[in-house]
């Protein structure tokens, strides 16, 4: 129920309507609830709405630290 | 797909779970509540309570809206549909959900009752359009991801005049749910607190921010992590919790960064606020009556509230003997726990709520690790 999925806006139509795909699947959302949604802008959609855009730099940032955590993790294995 | 590969890398998993089992004291235990059935999918679908040292464990939520729907909105949703012939318009979930004497809506559309499974608010705000001369009724569940968009829905009714569409409006909020659980819960030996940590629901956050889970790293003095919703996540939150766990901290850290900000979304909180008003209390499966737990209509929207267009009643109806979902949802049992458990209650036949959803605790157990016991 609460489990929404990202999608990259491909048009927008109104200040109500956007075209987005959804990982191959193309589909009219409901924009209204962001601000100023753009075309290549990535939004988290649930029941039919943008509910928020996702922050590519942030994205990048917590992937920087998941691979550090697995390299230092790595790294302390007891040569086998 | 991106946003959601990059956070599945199972090497990486390995890792972290590594680091996790290293930064863990063996002399202690670690109970950590992902609040969110979401989360729980996420433990059970990716195998990762099976990575975490046996110290730590997951204590599984009530964050599963359709599980903690009582029975008597389901009736209501029944009434609607049965006895005023609307069209009543609802998610997939709540179809199978067992209603009072052995019904669902599943069966009462089987039984010709108009009940149409919609992907959007919108679905049923365009139905009403379509079908002027029905009443549509939009049957409204969830936490704050769906409250917005039935928010949405409202409003444009009320700006397009749409007298056929009413909303029967079952939201329920995160944040009076959690209060509720750490008020309640019984202690652990030795009087310690029930459980060490939360894991803060993912897309309820997006939507309230991270702001209002300060409430219980103050007065709980209860660490906080929001978390993503793939597997990486849920391990590095469930590390960050460990760290604040061992170094004495109780904050509210993000590890959603990519979508969660400390405000939240302002035009949705807005909305909401304009929409809908506080009920006063409102009856939860497994937690019971909860205080300013729930939503209502706001009077300048209260022409749309299909309790008061249709003099529905909400009664208070006893869940199945067998059926352990309350202690479920109160996070004191686990699913196998529970006698029904795989062999009377299967998602294909359901005595709980817990087994129908698809962020029921007992689901996620049943598809994915009933085999493991």
């Amino acid at each position: 129920m609460c489990l929404a999925v990202p999608g990259k806006i491909v048009t927008v139509s109104s200040a109500e309507e956007a075209l987005a795909d959804l990982g191959g699947i193309q589909k009219t959302i409901n924009v209204s609830l962001i601000d100023h949604p753009q075309p290549g802008d990535w939004v988290v959609v649930h029941v039919g709405f943008a509910l928020q855009k996702i922050d590519e730099e942030q994205a990048q940032k917590t992937l920087r630290e998941l691979a550090a955590l697995g390299e230092s993790a790595a790294c302390e294995e007891p040569a086998a | 797909m991106k946003y959601v590969t990059e956070y599945r890398n199972s090497e990486q998993a390995r890792g972290i779970a590594r680091e996790i089992a290293a930064a863990a004291d063996p002399a202690r235990e670690y109970r950590f509540m992902e609040f969110c059935g979401g989360h729980t999918h996420v433990l059970a679908r990716w195998g990762l309570t099976d990575l975490l040292p046996k110290n730590v464990r997951m204590i599984h939520g009530p964050g599963c809206p359709v599980c903690v729907l009582p029975i008597g909105r389901i009736d209501m949703a029944m009434e609607v549909a049965q006895k005023h012939g609307a069209i009543l318009c609802t998610y997939a979930d709540t179809l199978r959900v067992p209603a009072s004497g052995g019904k669902s809506l599943f069966k009462a559309k089987a039984e010709g009752a108009d009940i149409r499974m919609v992907y959007s608010p919108m679905d049923a705000v365009k139905l009403a359009r379509e079908n002027p001369d029905r009443e549509v009724v939009f049957f409204a569940i969830g936490f704050e991801t769906t409250t917005p968009p039935t928010a949405v829905a409202l409003d444009v009714a009320k700006k397009t005049g749409l007298k056929n569409f009413s909303v029967l409006c079952s939201h329920v909020l995160t944040p009076a749910a959690m209060e509720h659980i750490l008020l309640t819960a019984p202690r652990r030996e030795g009087d310690a607190p029930f459980l060490d940590g939360l894991v803060g629901p993912a897309h309820v956050s997006v939507v309230i921010g991270s702001e209002p889970y300060a409430q219980f790293a103050r007065k709980w003095k209860m660490p906080v992590v929001i978390c993503g919703f793939e597997p990486l996540d849920m391990l590095y939150t469930i590390l960050m919790l460990v760290r604040q766990v061992n170094e004495g901290r109780h904050e509210v850290e993000n590890e959603f960064t990519r979508a969660v900000t400390p405000e939240g979304n302002r035009i949705a909180i807005d909305l909401m606020a304009r929409v809908f008003r506080l009920r006063d209390t409102f009856a939860w499966r497994g937690l019971g009556s909860v205080p300013h737990s729930a939503l209502a209509l706001a009077p300048e929207y209260a022409g749309f509230d299909a309790e008061a267009r249709f003099g529905l009643i909400e009664h208070v109806v006893p869940d199945n003997k067998a059926c352990q979902c309350g202690a479920i949802l109160r996070g004191e049992k686990e699913p196998f726990e529970c006698k029904a458990f795989g062999k009377a209650c299967t998602p294909a036949r359901p005595i709980g709520a817990c087994m129908v959803s698809s962020e029921g605790a007992c689901a996620a157990y049943y598809s994915y690790g009933r085999l493991r016991k």
